[in-house]
């Protein structure tokens, strides 16, 4: 039998256990006894062993466990991050950018239902229109990465707000870099 | 003593009038002709709702032609014509005044008359309405280079009637035709407003704000009807750009481009039937004529660089646009009906936001050099440029009707504004706005 289906097994046995264990009281005691041995056995049954040979594996089970959830929150803390920064004049991505996107990536790619939408935007140096042309072609290229990475296309649309929507309004070179994004909004 | 008199009159008279945006001039006072604009003689028993003489001032010295005195500057105030001592005014170089007459018609209603007076004329005709020729005893008022019928205006409506009485000035004096009552549309954003963005249609100078539309999300890129009537723009409300054309007296709006990616830069034909637009539906932005009759397309452009800006030729055969064929963004000329195109610039980094003159002989541009954004001028024939401002980050230049002026966005301080520059670059004025940032302006055709 495969680790997880013991993990499983004994994630679902061992509480009922203890719940029973502390919810008895009185008369019920016997039944409830009963019903601890019967899940006792049935324990013993799934892992094919001793009781010490559950407890072993599920340390080792912990630990994989922790890994995942590890990873899970990293993932999470990197999808957390939906903005992605562009130098002026430029859509090209940056490398520093390549594992927040895998990350969404990898995500849209498990929930194919999910949608999302990148927005593009730009400093305010140009013409309005040509940086809402600017504004597209940085959210397309965002698009085209995640389409390499196995993202479904019907997943994913842009829309350019050029340099309509500044986050930073103080238009000192700081605050261009900041405005020169894309967004990723689920 | 009779100056301060005329004044307590006049400020007496007056009510508080306020304008949303207020215009410094910044430059070009010197080059500009000396002109008096007198205070309008009145002495019936109303309230004067305006003082004529001061917007008519204020018109005369926007259009950079014209360096109006104030009261303080003139040597008499003359009621009439009879009353001029045409010596006193040329000793001051005042060269021409425009004078005029308030009557009471009846509660709410006047009647204005004015005259413009050639003061060198009069001076050396000694301002006689009478002289000699050939012995003969002959009417002589040659110095009065335009004299009105009085006409009737409505209390509410004396600001439309001095702009008129500015039109007529202008026109007499250059003989370019007046732009005063001309319109422009803007977008305002304030970020602290629920609904931040806003496109508004104000007079030239500022004041009848009307708001337009209000919304949640970007508001861009107004263009006019050539008769005026209507406006297309650009706005996001549904979560992408799409393109609207908004009847301004109906209030009816129509969407007439939502198509996946870029619906923008929407431009008006000079014969109403056509708006040029900019479309990313088939992969990147590329040019389109839209028949505004049957809606269909047609695609000037076809290039993997983005191509934006479309702006029509006065004689509607071809459009100026923004390329980015030749690498960095410059301008191109596209013929309509062929589809040939030429390049236009080759000065600087980049040229974007290009139109054409009223004459159809220059192109005001947005060029970038060393980094620095600024309006210029192109001759189209020779292919000189002058750059036109010194201000920061300018863009969205439009010129008025009559080719005298452009308005564009620029920055002043930390807020974006609007400024004007005369086409010869000589005269330069800001239009600082009371609150948020003021963007995107379009100067409308004359108003029928």
């Amino acid at each position: 039998m495969q680790p997880t289906k013991i993990a499983k097994c004994l994630m679902i046995v061992l509480p009922l256990f203890t719940a029973a264990c502390s919810t008895t009281t009185g008369e019920d005691e016997s039944i409830a006894t009963n019903a601890a041995d019967t899940a006792t056995t049935s324990g013993g049954v799934a892992s094919n062993g001793t009781a010490n040979g559950g407890v072993e594996v599920s340390t080792l089970e912990q630990k994989r466990q922790i890994e995942i959830e590890q990873e899970k929150m990293k993932q999470k803390a990197l999808l957390k991050t939906s903005t992605i920064f562009f130098d002026f004049d430029e859509s090209n991505i940056q490398g520093k950018y390549f594992e927040v996107l895998q990350a969404h990536a990898t995500y849209l790619t498990k929930n194919p239902s999910v949608k999302v939408v990148i927005e593009g935007h730009c400093d305010e140096r140009g013409t309005p229109e040509y940086n809402i042309a600017l504004g597209e072609r940085r959210a397309k290229s965002v698009a085209k990465h995640l389409q390499n990475h196995g993202v479904l296309a019907s997943q994913i649309s842009t829309v350019s707000y050029g340099e309509e929507k500044a986050l930073d309004k103080s238009r000192t070179e700081a605050g261009f870099a900041k405005n020169r994004r894309a967004v990723l909004v689920y | 003593m009779r100056i301060f008199l005329s004044l307590l009159f006049t400020l007496l008279l007056i009510k508080p009038s306020f304008a949303a945006i207020e215009i410094f001039i910044t430059e070009g006072v010197s080059g500009a002709k000396p002109i008096a604009v007198v205070p309008f003689e009145y002495n019936g028993f109303q309230t004067v709702p305006l003082n004529v003489a001061n917007v008519i001032g204020s018109d005369l010295g926007r259009s950079g032609k014209f360096q109006p005195k104030s009261e303080f500057e003139m040597p008499q105030i003359p009621k009439t014509i009879n009353e001029i001592d045409f010596t006193k005014w040329a000793e001051q170089n005042i060269d021409t005044l425009v004078m005029g007459q308030v009557r009471d018609v009846r509660p709410g209603l006047f009647a204005i008359s004015y005259q413009i007076v050639d003061v060198i004329r009069g001076q050396i005709t000694g301002g006689a309405t009478q002289m000699l020729s050939n012995g003969e005893l002959v009417e002589s008022n040659d110095y009065i280079v335009f004299a009105s019928k009085p006409f009737q205006v409505e209390e509410g409506d004396f600001r439309r009637a001095a702009h008129s009485i500015s039109d007529r000035v202008f026109e007499t004096l250059t003989g370019i035709k007046g732009a005063f009552q001309t319109k422009i549309a803007y977008v305002l954003v304030n970020d602290d407003a629920p609904l931040p963005y806003q496109l508004v249609v104000a007079d030239y100078d500022g004041y009848n704000e009307t708001e337009i539309v209000r919304s949640s999300e970007p508001l861009m890129s107004p263009s006019w009807s050539p008769d005026a009537t209507k406006l297309a723009y650009v706005t996001f409300e549904n979560r992408q750009a799409q393109i609207f054309v908004h009847d301004l007296y109906t209030g009816r709006r129509e969407m007439i481009a939502s198509y996946p990616g870029i619906n923008g830069a929407p431009s008006w034909s000079p014969d109403g039937s056509k708006l040029a637009m900019v479309l990313s539906k088939d992969g990147n932005p590329e040019i389109y004529l839209m028949d505004l009759l049957t809606r269909q397309l047609t695609r000037l452009t076809n290039n993997r660089t983005i191509d934006t800006e479309p702006s029509w030729a006065p004689d509607g055969q071809s459009l100026v646009i923004t390329s980015e064929r030749g690498g960095k963004p410059q301008l191109y000329r596209i013929d309509v009906n062929t589809g040939k195109t030429r390049r236009l610039t080759f000065t600087g980094e980049m040229n974007l936001g290009g139109s054409f003159t009223t004459d159809g002989e220059s192109l005001i541009i947005v060029n970038r050099t060393r980094g620095k954004y600024h309006i210029a001028r192109q001759d189209i024939r020779s292919g000189t440029m002058s750059v036109l401002t010194k201000t920061y980050l300018d863009e969205s230049p439009s010129i008025s009707p009559n080719g005298n002026m452009i308005i564009y966005s620029t920055l002043h301080g930390q807020n974006q504004v609007l400024a004007l520059v005369s086409v010869d670059g000589r005269f330069k004025a800001r239009l600082p706005s009371g609150v948020g940032q003021v963007k995107s302006p379009s100067w409308s055709p004359y108003l029928e």
